[in-house]
């Protein structure tokens, strides 16, 4: 019944001629309400989506740029150390879907471990493990094959193909942006929720004006028509407003270059700035239904 | 038109009307009178279907009100014009939208009924008002455009509670006038009033049935009447 009820106001709002919501009085403070919540409930929603796709982003991009990418630790006494070292090496060039591997120096060695011990560490007098980075690995690589001929043939090289920190990584990254796409979900049902209370809250305000329309033949369709289109038309101006703001606030975001992370990577890129577009006709969407819901009851309850 | 047999209502358990029976029939005149509080608006308000009746027959148009959905309902009202006491205007639309609501809910908005609407301020007097607000309306004024909403679908029947209750002698006898114009034009016409000047009145220019509500019932009115 409430499905037919709204295809009725559905056709009403549609097909009545511009002006006709003028029967709702323009005052109140719920319109004033509608249009900001609506217009905050979009800036939200904007930058849901944007940190929705920057967590997408980052999982596509974390998981390609280590699936492409290792380390062989080379742990072997010091004399050793440079035989193994070449004979990993050889073995690297003749493994296939391996694009470049080169051994790290010592100064590439000693910056790694700045951090924690500091400038001009000693790195050729420390039993510092030689490390071997090897990148763009191919379709055709196959690590585990890699992982049992080093086992074999040079018995103090780890391969280490990032598996263990890569996977909690891209895993924190899907999840992030799942829960961005259930915030926007959130703040639909919200701005939902605060569209069928204004609307709720207009048509028992306004119970005089609806009697009047009853009283001269007015059906329900045309009542609940004039104050659909009114909260509509406010939800709508209210989301692009917001949505127009949120966006030149994404804009505004700084860039963070190759040191960004997941802050300074929000922000649309390419297609995706065509996304928030979708926000506004969404949100109206979404205060159709509400105020539909909102005049089905409360006519329903006047009658 | 309408018909009310052995009808009765209830309000919060206490019968307010009980026993009516009563024919609007094509181009009748009614007037409904008695003492404020009687239920002469009950009576007026169960006619257009504001109200449903506790028990009884109540048919408007042939189809029993029971019967009929709310849709069924706003649409029978779109064949009867009502007056209200206190008119009921959208105070922030100015008074020719005002009477051109029932267009407007009927979607027979047009050019042509635009036309209509201008000969039907003229024809109560407010052509030079079309554009003031209700609120800045006298109180004859208010009744004169209450009326020509009630009109502007040309209805069949025109129920009016007490429409000269906040005018002065001579505006009621101009809107008497009206009223019994449009009966002669054949329409069916109800008017509540406690005004018995006002009836005697109309007596004297147009056949009308006076009825007294008494006793939360209605019954024919006496001789001096």
């Amino acid at each position: 019944m409430i499905r037919a009820f709204n295809r009725t106001i559905l056709r009403a709002v549609v097909s009545r001629e511009v002006g006709a919501d003028r029967v709702v009085p323009p005052q109140g403070f719920t319109a004033r309400l509608t249009v900001f919540t609506s217009a905050a409930m979009a800036f939200l929603t904007v930058f849901a989506l944007a940190l929705s796709l920057a967590a997408a982003r980052l999982a596509v991009d974390w998981g390609d740029g280590l699936a492409r990418s290792a380390t062989i630790r080379i742990s072997s006494p010091a004399d050793q150390r440079a035989a193994q070292t070449e004979a990993t090496l050889e073995i690297l060039r003749q493994t296939p879907g391996i694009g470049a591997a080169r051994a790290l120096s010592d100064e590439e060695q000693g910056a790694l471990l700045e951090p924690w011990f500091g400038p001009d560490l000693p790195v050729d007098r420390l039993p510092v493990p030689r490390l071997i980075e090897i990148s763009e690995t191919g379709p055709d690589y196959d690590s585990d094959g890699l992982r049992l001929r080093l086992q074999a043939e040079v018995p103090g090289a780890v391969l280490d193909d990032h598996a263990r920190w890569r996977q909690p990584l891209v895993a924190a990254a899907d999840r992030l942006r799942l829960l961005g796409w259930l915030a926007i979900g959130l703040i639909a049902a919200a701005t939902g929720a605060m569209v069928t209370l204004a609307a709720s809250a207009a048509l028992a305000a306004n119970a005089p004006i609806i009697a009047t329309l009853r009283l001269v033949g007015a059906t329900d369709g045309y009542v609940a028509s004039a104050f659909v289109r009114r909260y509509t038309t406010r939800t709508l101006v209210g989301a692009a407003l917001g949505t127009v703001l949120g966006m030149v606030a994404i804009a505004l975001m700084p860039g963070g270059g190759e040191a960004g992370g997941l802050l300074t990577g929000l922000r649309f890129e390419g297609w995706h700035w065509l996304a928030p577009l979708l926000v506004p006709p969404l949100a109206s969407v979404v205060a159709f239904l509400a105020t539909s819901f909102a005049a089905t009851r409360v006519l329903e309850a006047q009658s | 038109m309408i018909n009310l047999t052995d009808v009765a209502y209830s309000y919060g358990g206490q019968a307010l009307l009980e026993g009516v029976t009563l024919d609007l029939a094509p181009g009748s005149f009614h007037f409904l009178t008695g003492p404020s509080g009687a239920g002469k608006t009950t009576l007026m308000k169960l006619c257009y279907g504001a109200l449903l009746p506790s028990s009884g027959s109540l048919t408007v148009f042939g189809t029993e009100i029971a019967d009929m959905d709310r849709d069924a309902v706003a649409m029978a009202r779109r064949r009867i014009g009502v007056v209200h006491q206190d008119c009921q205007f959208l105070d922030h639309l100015p008074v020719s939208e005002n009477v051109a609501l029932p267009l407007a809910v009927s979607g027979q908005a047009s050019p042509e009924e635009e036309e209509n609407l201008l000969e039907l301020m003229s024809w109560v007097g407010l052509t030079g008002r079309a554009d003031a607000r209700p609120p800045e309306l006298s109180g004859g004024e208010r009744q004169r455009a209450a009326l020509a909403r009630a009109l502007i679908l040309s209805p069949d029947v025109i129920l009016a509670d007490e429409p000269t209750g906040n005018v002065d002698w001579d505006m009621s006898q101009r809107l008497l006038r009206l009223l019994i114009e449009l009966n002669r034009m054949g329409k069916t016409v109800l008017i509540a009033t406690h005004d018995l000047m006002l009836i005697r009145a109309a007596k004297a220019q147009v056949q009308a049935r006076v009825l007294r509500i008494s006793n939360r019932t209605v019954q024919a009115a006496g001789a001096d009447l």
